[in-house]
Formats: structure tokens, C-alpha cells, sequence
């Protein structure tokens, strides 16, 4: 009878729980790591975090990361510091979604959400500008027409790789030490992540160890 | 005109009146099939996802009903084309001769008991030929051509491949679904299918084995009786497995799927087809499995008998027009699930394992159980002792059975006869 065994695992397994979900109206939660889409981060006071370095657009292995730095405008400055991104394009027919560019960025402006259900009909679409990049005034990510999500699923930029080398230094592999963010502040640290809030002196040690290349 | 078959709607004549109700059933019964094709199609669907742990079609109206519906909708709307090396004509007519014996073959079927439209005595039934069974093995050979002349006019070598393994598919099944049917013509001795499903009628639940995939036969009680009973039952078993595996081959089912096996001929016989002319295949693909199902319900179980619902009247709407609909929808839903079992079960076979089973097995199974039950029904009128008369038959039969078996030759022997004939043919040897 081995070759008639077949009807019952599948008599059998229609009393299984179903593996699938209902997907669109129902999500599970996301890995911790996930990288989806990128969002442009802005500090509390509404300042964009990008100075127009391009080096994310250096560390891209896609090369799908356009930037071009402009000097800020005196009376009207978008960053706080001399230069800001004055364009800035990510191609998302050609990201791979590596997180390199998050690693790189010195001023934790460029992070990944866990955003990725897009469906965009045209190359144009598919080519996010910086007015769709940048976090709104509420520091959320700006849902274009073609994505697919809602609520609070953009909650989560991804604090796990900014935890993991935060700075584009491997001197704070493994510590919460990120710069404060618009609409959530001081992001609390995630599972399995370890939060230290250094002092002055640490701060100065920590500094005087990247300066000297020293591995902490 | 008794030509017209045994409804009481023609007994004094046929006038407008008759054949507005000829035309109703006829439209109703059509309508029927389609929307059974769409709801067995979603139902399938469920069942095989829910076998796989999955959850199925869900989007389409509630828990996904409308998924046929919008598949259909959307086949309607495809552009159609045609192979420029193909037959035009063929080939547009191949889909119809494919739904149209899919549709007339449940004709046959008694779905309901003697019911009142217009003011007029009729059978839920579409038409009553005396011929009745005939007529299904009429139909299902005509439906046959369609797949053949489809894949002969696609002027393509995959359907034309799938084309030429139905005809051999169907003539091989077809010998096992006629031989088994037998089993139940010995009995209720009439091709004609109210008649079969009149001598399986309801009298209380001691009628079940009055269906005819039991035997009894009335009599005075006695130990050879009751000996001959046993061993009908289990012939008419046997002929009720091997019908439904012949069905099953008949009608392409999986694990006989060989004439589109995706994996081999892209799309079998319509693999040039698109748009509604596929849909047509498909509809009449699985029409043919509800035909089938019907088929089984009318000669084995005793098609829409049932027990009536006490708590209603006896001769109310309910139980004379909704019960017996009800208890012929419960049976055949119940050899529809058990298709979907089999597709979500079995792999497709091997052609050669398809031809094997056929011709080194269920035919000569059959014509075993058609000779066996032949001399029993023999035996049991005449009063011969079934304890000596039946095991002789068998071994008389086996003993047949076993020379033909060794002039078959084993896997891996030389076989003879084919290498005589290829070298006639110029082969190599």
C-alpha cells in the first residue's frame, strides 16, 4: 500500500495550520534586520542630517546612489553643517539593498526602513528623489502612491545596522550611539542590542581612538 | 412516440407548452453545469491549497467564490490567434466538440424525482433515451475527437503528441468504463437511467444496500443465497473501483493527465490555444469530471434518492423538488472531493505505466468480473452451487489470464516479436 500512503498525508495535512497569511491585510512582523527602502534622516530641529559628501555614493557597489553637495545658504541653511545634499537620487532598479551606503554615511543620515512592497509602473517612479527620501515634518518616511504599506510600519528605520557601526567607525560596533531624530528623538535600542550613554570623557576617548585609527 | 423516451411530459402528445418546458430544463440544466464548472473549479482550488497548508484563492467575492468567475471574464477578453500553420477550421471547431458531449452527456442524468412545471408531470431530468448508458459512451467518445482534432489542427508537434496520446489514452480507458458498467447492467437488466436509479429508490435507510454497488436480489433467505449476495457485493465493488479509475482515465483526470502533461507537451493539445477557445477546453474539461461524478451517483448510489425530511410534507415543494436535488449534489460533491484528493495526491504515471495498467490489468480485470459475475447471475437464477461454479470460473479465467501473461514479455527480456518487426520495417534489430 507504500504508493497509496500519499492520500493520507494529504487528508492528513488539511488539518494542519496554514503556513500562508493573509498578506496584504495581515503582515507579520518583520526580521529585525530587514533592509528595505532608504529614508533621508533630519534631526530634531527639523535640519536635514545629509552634508552632500557622496560618500555613500562612492561606497555603492550598484553605483544606483546620485548625490551632488551644495554649499548651505547663509540665511536659510538645510543642514547644520557648510555643505548639504543638494541632490540626491537613489535608483531602485539597480539597489541591492546592501546597507553599505547606511555604513558609510558619517552623519547617520541615509538609514533603511523595513519598507519594501513598491510597485512602481515607470523607470521615472522608480528613481526616488530627495523630496521622496527625506523624512516629512512628523520624521516619518513620505508613501509614495506605489507602496504598499500604512500605519506604523515605517516605525523602524533600520537602528540595528546604525547600531552596528554607527558613524562609519568600527570603534562603536555593538553600542546604541546614534544622533537624535525628528518626531522620535533618541531611538531606544532594539533587542539584543546594548545601550551605553557615555560621558564627556568618553565621549573624548572615543574620539581621540578614531582620530589615532585605534580599535576601541 | 415512444422514440422520444419515457417522460411522462410526451405521453399525450407534444404541444408549445412541453417544449417551453423542454427549453427550461434544457437552459437550467445548462446554467447549472456552468456555474457547478466554477464552483468545483474554486472548490478544487480550496481543497488542494488546504491539503498544501495553504490557503487558497480569497480575493475574488467571499473566500474567493468569484475566482472562476474572474479567470473566465478575463479569458473572454484575451486576444485569440490562430497558428498560421494550422488547420482554421478544425481548429476553431475542436473546442466545441470538446464542451458540447461534455454538456449533453449529463442529459442523461436523473437529478430529481417526477416533479410539476407549467401545470405539466416531468422528470428532473433532461432526456430520457432508452439507450441512456450508451449514450454517455457515445458522448464520451465524440468528446474524444475534440482533443484529438485539436492537437491535429494546432499544426504544432507538442499538441500533436498530446493528440495522439489521448487516442490511445481514451480507446484503452474507454474498454474499462464499458466493461464496468456492466456490472450494473446485469442487474437492472435496462440501459436507461431513471429506470436504474427507479429500482434504487428510497424506502427507508435497509435501502442503501438496495444501491447497486451492493447486490440483492429478492428471494427466499438461504445460505447459498446469502453466499451469492457477499460475492455480488464484492463483484459490484470491484466494478465500482474500476469504474472510477476508467473515469478517471477518461476524462484526463490527474494522475491520467498524459494528454497536457505540463512537465512534457507544454500544454498538450492546447498549447496553440488561447483565449475563450482554451476556456472552452477547460470548461468542458472539468464539466466532464462532474459528468463523471454524476455518472457514478446515478448507476452505483442510486442517484437522488435519499431520505426525505420528516418535518416537511410529504408531497411539499421540499421534498419532492429540493431532497432528492439535495442528496444528488451531497453524492456528487462527495466523488468531486475525492478527484481533488487524487490530483492533490498521486504523481502523474509514466506513459508506459499508463498503457500497462490499462491493458495488462483493468482490462482483463474487467472482463474477469463481467465473466465471473455473468456465470453468478446465471448461477443464482438457476439454483447452481456458486460455492463450486464461481472459484472454477476464476480459475479458469486466471489460467487464461496467466498464458497471456507469459506470452508478455518481462522488463529487460528480449522481446521477439518487436525486433522481428523492426527489421521488417528496416530498423535496427
Amino acid at each position: 500500500m507504500g504508493r497509496f500512503s500519499g492520500f493520507g498525508i494529504t487528508f492528513g495535512s488539511m488539518f494542519e495550520a496554514k503556513v500562508t497569511g493573509d498578506y496584504p491585510k495581515t503582515k507579520r512582523p518583520k526580521p529585525e534586520r530587514l533592509h528595505g527602502r532608504h529614508v533621508l534622516n533630519r534631526y530634531e530641529d527639523g535640519m536635514e542630517k545629509c552634508i552632500g559628501c557622496e560618500l555613500c555614493a562612492g561606497v555603492c557597489p550598484a553605483k544606483c546612489i546620485y548625490v551632488r553637495g551644495a554649499d548651505n545658504p547663509p540665511d536659510a541653511p538645510v543642514s547644520p553643517g557648510e555643505r548639504y545634499g543638494f541632490v540626491y537620487e537613489i535608483n531602485y532598479l539597480r539597489c541591492i539593498h546592501c546597507d553599505l551606503c547606511v555604513e558609510a554615511c558619517p552623519t547617520e543620515a541615509i538609514t533603511e526602513s523595513k519598507l519594501f512592497e513598491f510597485s512602481f509602473t515607470n523607470r521615472q517612479d522608480a528613481i526616488y528623489t530627495k523630496a521622496e527620501l527625506v523624512v516629512d515634518d512628523q520624521g516619518r518616511a513620505r508613501r509614495q502612491p506605489w507602496e504598499l504599506w500604512e500605519g506604523h510600519e515605517d516605525d523602524h528605520t533600520s537602528a540595528w545596522m546604525r547600531a552596528t557601526s554607527p558613524s562609519g567607525n568600527a570603534a562603536f560596533t555593538g553600542r546604541v550611539n546614534w544622533s537624535s531624530e525628528l518626531g522620535f528623538g533618541t531611538r531606544p535600542a532594539e533587542p539584543r542590542q546594548h545601550v551605553e550613554v557615555p560621558d564627556a570623557e568618553g565621549i573624548a576617548a572615543r574620539v581621540d581612538a578614531i582620530h589615532h585609527g585605534e580599535d576601541d | 412516440m415512444p422514440w422520444l423516451a419515457i417522460d411522462p411530459l410526451f405521453y399525450d402528445g407534444v404541444d408549445a407548452v412541453d417544449v417551453a418546458v423542454v427549453i427550461v430544463k434544457t437552459v437550467a440544466v445548462f446554467a447549472m453545469l456552468l456555474v457547478g464548472v466554477m464552483f468545483y473549479v474554486w472548490f478544487m482550488r480550496k481543497v488542494i491549497a488546504v491539503m498544501q497548508v495553504r490557503v487558497g484563492p480569497k480575493r475574488a467575492g467571499p473566500f474567493g467564490v468569484l475566482q472562476t468567475f474572474a479567470d473566465g471574464t478575463k479569458l473572454f477578453f484575451k486576444e485569440q490567434s490562430i497558428p498560421d500553420a494550422a488547420d482554421s477550421t478544425v481548429f476553431r471547431l475542436a473546442p466545441y466538440l470538446s464542451i458540447m458531449p461534455a454538456f449533453l452527456a449529463f442529459a442523461i442524468v436523473p437529478i430529481g424525482g417526477e416533479v410539476w412545471i407549467f401545470g405539466r408531470q416531468t422528470t428532473l431530468q433532461l432526456a430520457d433515451p432508452p439507450i441512456g448508458i450508451l449514450f454517455l459512451l457515445m458522448m464520451s467518445g465524440i468528446g474524444a475527437y475534440g482533443v484529438l482534432l485539436a492537437g491535429w489542427a494546432s499544426g504544432s508537434k507538442y499538441p500533436l503528441l498530446g493528440s495522439v496520446r489521448a487516442s490511445a489514452q481514451l480507446l484503452s480507458y474507454e474498454a474499462v468504463m464499458g466493461l464496468s458498467i456492466v456490472t450494473v447492467l446485469v442487474r437492472s437488466n435496462t440501459l436507461q437511467t431513471s429506470s436504474i436509479v427507479a429500482q434504487q429508490e428510497w424506502t427507508g435507510w435497509a435501502s442503501i444496500i438496495d444501491w447497486f454497488m451492493f447486490w440483492q436480489q429478492p428471494g427466499e433467505a438461504s445460505p447459498a443465497r446469502t453466499v451469492g449476495i457477499v460475492l455480488m457485493s464484492v463483484l459490484t465493488f470491484a466494478g465500482l473501483a474500476l469504474f472510477l479509475v476508467a473515469a478517471l482515465g477518461e476524462t484526463n483526470h490527474p494522475p491520467f493527465d498524459l494528454v497536457e502533461a505540463e512537465q512534457e507537451l507544454v500544454g498538450g493539445f492546447h498549447t496553440e490555444y488561447t483565449g475563450i477557445r482554451f476556456g472552452i477546453f477547460f470548461l468542458a474539461e472539468f464539466m466532464n469530471y462532474i459528468t463523471m461524478s454524476a455518472i457514478v451517483v446515478t448507476l452505483f448510489l442510486g442517484g437522488p434518492a435519499g431520505p426525505p425530511l420528516g418535518i416537511a410534507p410529504e408531497n411539499g415543494v421540499i421534498n419532492v423538488w429540493l431532497m432528492p436535488m439535495f442528496w444528488f449534489a451531497i453524492k456528487v460533491l462527495f466523488f468531486l472531493f475525492c478527484t481533488v484528493w487524487v490530483r492533490a495526491s498521486l504523481p502523474r504515471l509514466r506513459y508506459d505505466q499508463l498503457m500497462n495498467l490499462s491493458w495488462k490489468f483493468l482490462i482483463e480485470g474487467s472482463f474477469l468480473l463481467v465473466m465471473v459475475l455473468g456465470v453468478a447471475v446465471v448461477g443464482l437464477t438457476l439454483g447452481w452451487n456458486l460455492w463450486l461454479v464461481v472459484p472454477a470460473s476464476i480459475a479458469a479465467a486466471l489460467v487464461v489470464y496467466g498464458l497471456l501473461w507469459l506470452c508478455v514479455p518481462r522488463p529487460g527480456e528480449r522481446d521477439e516479436w518487436s525486433e522481428l518487426a523492426m527489421a521488417e520495417a528496416g530498423g535496427e534489430g
